[in-house]
């Protein structure tokens, strides 16, 4: 018996390891392993799989949000999961072919730069199915469903909330690399300061982003996090109060910045970007104001569910407000530092955008 | 035997100048006095130290600077780079254990069964055995041979991408190797690479030629951007006396940022899109692929070959060469001797772009057929690896770039079959470059340290010379 289990171990099979692994807990009765292999038994044929770009997916932004949105339909519908990260832009073709021969149904990749493969994979194999985050193409694949975000819908509520909240008129916002999936954000953000404008009669001031010019502060990366920390440090001395990072990890470094002004008796404010940092970076929790979200795992999952029933379409998937892709993160531990008032303008501006009273354009806008 | 002694000193030489005689005399106050070997070897050496007297005596010694000429085959420099060959194979072996112990620790079967460790160890260790043979299985499978494939074609595929990923590392690799054995620290393949893929890719998409003539063009343009960004540097050391590296690293941020630049600006954008990626290269600009459609090889690895026999004839057959390693040896000796040392230096750099040109050729003609920020990946700082680990040498450093094209296709596989992070594949390759540069480590890891050997040939010696002089 023994023996036999141990040839079956050698031959490198997962099961084997497996029922290894079940039978002498089994028989032993101790120890705290968990049973592995049970999934693969009972799950469903159904693989989804996910191909990262270079960011990898602990970049605390799109590739992580969409990764743990697989990982969710995982446990929620009991697919396999199959992912590979990209280190560099030229691991993003070997990837995709290698999850095609891996058999997958479904393949998710990260980012505009994944662009090109992706349509190269997709037209080779079109019976199999892909969906791209933050990418949409001119010419629709009839097997790729692209998942884009109106970003600026809720960057414009962050705005108009940052120049609610300013304390000192000025507000500010940068980047990380200036692409159309980070200006969307500071397009919306400079709108929602200029609607405040406009409605109160306010002079508040916008650093960091010039809407007409579609042109600002970027740190040039999404790594270096003392960048964000002097950039913001600039702001801060050129009097904003109210910063959005629109650009990943280096957000932290901006949050690094406000949290030692605050420390030195300023009153500012922080405002995240893609996830409710609140959450993911409870660091900064005593100054995160709000969080401009975009809801890439649910969204990943919804279009995991619909394919797994049959329902793919290559219609894109457009995160707005109305279905919640985008939206605006509760104000936490900050909830008292916002006027009544200005949380029932900005239930009205977003009632407002929903119904299409309220039209907020950028240039990087998702074209359906 | 004094005046035999005497022409080695600048009282012959008219150059001399006074000092030296100062100093001749000062050896020898008493003309009558008859030197003992060991004054005359000293007396030789001094000769030797300050050219015959033509130049002042270093300020070390010669007798003081441990017997051995500077740049001689005993520097730290030279040891890293012509190590034996033998180091270089067991570093990539120690490497591949120390790299199965860290798979084994990170396996999750693994940490399972060592939660009941002393209940049943077999099915800790059979664990253990099997989440490294899987690694190591799928890494072969994904870069070699996969044996599960359906047909002869689908099989050999891995094979063929290990091929097509070391084509730009064998190529860089080759330009740091040459730069490496003139002395120079070639630090800026990486911008040598976008130079030239900036340049080849303009080309590329924005002219519409005819067949050959757009991929010659291409390839031309991608050389001569990687030569221009290598020679300035080497122009630049050679006139201002600038160190390479800082150089180098200096010139890899301006390239980068230059192409970050050129990517926001609507010329190197596709129409309509505001993403920083350029257009697609034409089709007659793009390398052909050497198998079919189904492989990714392309016909830069052909020229990647063709760039390693040039190498090797270049630094083995021709004067250029010659030149180049005897600068590499020993400037100083090389300018006494007559050697266009500058000259040498610009030259070496500019080929040696050249070499990491053909690299961005290779990306943006061969495999990604864009240009993007990420264009050179990190084939430039991975070069300096591969010419370490091919010891400098062509044929080295072309066999150097094949293995770690196998590892960076293994990893795919690894990755996928396994789950093995591409992380652990990446700390694989920098402990061989950690065991690479330092033999001495791998020497002892394997008991093969020189030191011990050295004094028994040396006991060995005295012996036979011991039993020569009774004989």
């Amino acid at each position: 018996m023994k023996n036999s289990l141990r040839a079956n171990v050698k031959r490198g099979s997962l099961a084997g390891v497996a029922s290894v692994g079940a039978a002498a807990l089994l028989l032993t009765g101790c120890g705290p392993a968990p049973q592995a292999g049970t999934p693969t038994a009972t799950a469903s044929d159904y693989t989804g799989c996910i191909v990262s770009d270079s960011g990898g997916f602990d970049d605390q932004s799109f590739n992580q949000s969409s990764y743990e949105g697989l990982k969710k339909s995982e446990k929620d519908l009991g697919i396999k999961v199959n992912q590979v990260e990209s280190k560099t832009n030229n691991d993003f073709e070997p990837n995709l072919r290698a999850m095609v021969s891996a058999g997958c149904n479904l393949t998710v990749t990260v980012g505009f730069l994944l662009g090109d493969a992706t349509k190269k994979q997709a037209e080779a194999n079109p019976d199999l199915h892909f969906a791209i985050i933050d990418f949409g193409y001119a010419k629709p694949i009839a097997n790729v469903k692209p998942i884009i975000y109106d970003t600026a819908q809720a960057a414009f509520m962050a705005g108009y909330l940052a120049a609610a909240s300013t304390k000192t008129g000025t507000v500010a916002t940068f980047g990380g690399i200036k692409i159309p999936t980070v200006t969307i954000f500071m397009d919306g953000y400079a709108d929602g300061v200029k609607y405040y404008n406009e409605k109160k009669g306010k002079d508040v001031k916008l650093l960091g982003w010039d809407k007409a010019k579609q042109d600002g502060s970027f740190t040039g990366d999404f790594e270096k996090q003392d960048k964000g920390k002097q950039l913001t440090q600039n702001f801060l001395d050129q009097g904003a109060d109210v910063v959005m990072p629109v650009a990943g990890p280096v957000g932290k470094g901006a949050g690094a910045a406000l949290k030692e002004a605050k420390a030195a008796g300023k009153d500012v404010k922080l405002i995240w970007v893609d996830s409710d940092g609140f959450l993911t970076a409870p660091d900064y929790k005593g100054i995160m104001l709000s969080s401009v979200m975009k809801q890439m795992g649910s969204a990943v999952e919804t279009v995991v569910k619909e394919d797994k029933d049959g329902k793919f379409t290559n219609e894109p998937y457009i995160g707005t407000l109305a279905n919640e892709g985008v939206q605006l993160a509760p104000f936490h531990d900050l909830d008292s530092a916002v006027p009544a008032e200005v949380k029932t303008e900005l239930d009205q501006i977003k009632k407002d955008i929903v119904d299409g009273k309220l039209k907020v354009e950028s240039a990087a806008s998702p074209k359906a | 035997m004094t005046d035999q002694n005497e022409p080695q000193y600048p009282g012959g030489t008219p150059a001399g100048p006074d000092a030296g005689k100062d100093h001749a005399d000062k050896r020898h106050p008493d003309k009558h006095h008859v030197p003992t070997p060991a004054e005359e070897e000293t007396a030789a050496v001094v000769s030797l130290d300050t050219a015959g007297g033509a130049m002042e005596p270093s300020a070390v010694p010669a007798t003081a600077q441990s017997g051995k000429i500077p740049g001689g085959p005993e520097t730290l420099a030279r040891r890293i780079f012509t190590g034996s060959g033998m180091v270089s194979v067991l570093a990539v072996l120690l490497a591949l254990i120390l790299g199965g112990l860290l798979i084994v620790s990170t396996d999750k079967q693994v940490g399972a069964t060592a939660g009941y460790l002393f209940a049943r160890p077999s099915d800790f260790l059979s664990a253990v055995w099997t989440a490294a043979t899987r690694s190591y299985v799928a890494l072969f499978q994904g870069s070699v041979f996969n044996p599960r494939g359906s047909s002869v074609a689908v099989q050999f595929a891995p094979l063929m991408e290990t091929l097509t990923i070391a084509t730009p590392l064998i190529t860089a690799g080759l330009g740091v190797a040459l730069a490496f054995r003139a002395g120079l620290f070639n630090i800026g393949a990486q911008g040598q690479i976008i130079m030239a893929g900036i340049l080849a890719a303009w080309v590329g998409f924005a002219l519409h030629l005819p067949v050959g003539l757009h991929l010659l063009l291409v390839l031309i343009a991608g050389i001569v951007g990687g030569a221009i960004w290598g020679g300035l540097v080497g122009l630049l050391k050679a006139r201002t006396g600038a160190h390479e590296v800082i150089l180098t690293i200096m010139f890899n941020y301006i390239a980068l940022y230059f192409l970050r630049y050129l990517l926001n600006t609507p010329a190197f954008q596709r129409p309509g899109e505001s993403n920083p990626i350029s257009p697609i290269l034409d089709p007659n600009a793009v390398y052909p692929q050497i198998f079919g459609t189904q492989y990714r090889l392309h016909l830069g690895f052909i020229l990647a070959i063709a760039a390693t026999v040039f190498v090797w004839w270049l630094l083995n057959r021709s004067t250029v060469g010659f030149e180049f390693r005897a600068v590499g040896a020993n400037a100083k000796a090389s300018l006494t001797a007559g050697i266009n040392v500058p000259r040498a230096t610009v030259l070496v750099m500019a080929i040696a772009g050249a070499l990491a040109g053909m690299s961005g050729v290779a990306q943006v003609a061969g495999t990604e057929k864009v240009l993007t920020d990420g264009v050179a990946a990190t084939y430039g700082f991975d070069a300096i690896t591969v010419a370490l680990l091919g010891r400098s040498t062509p044929w080295g450093t072309f066999a150097a770039g094949l293995l770690f094209g196998a590892f960076r296709a293994g990893a795919v596989q690894m990755q996928i079959q396994t789950g093995t992070p591409i992380d652990i594949v990446l700390v694989v390759q920098s402990l061989i470059v950690l065991f690479i540069a330092a033999p001495p480590l791998v020497r002892a890891v394997f008991g093969l340290n020189p030191r011990k050997k050295k004094a028994v040939t040396a006991g060995k010696s005295k012996k036979a010379a011991t039993t020569g002089g009774a004989a």
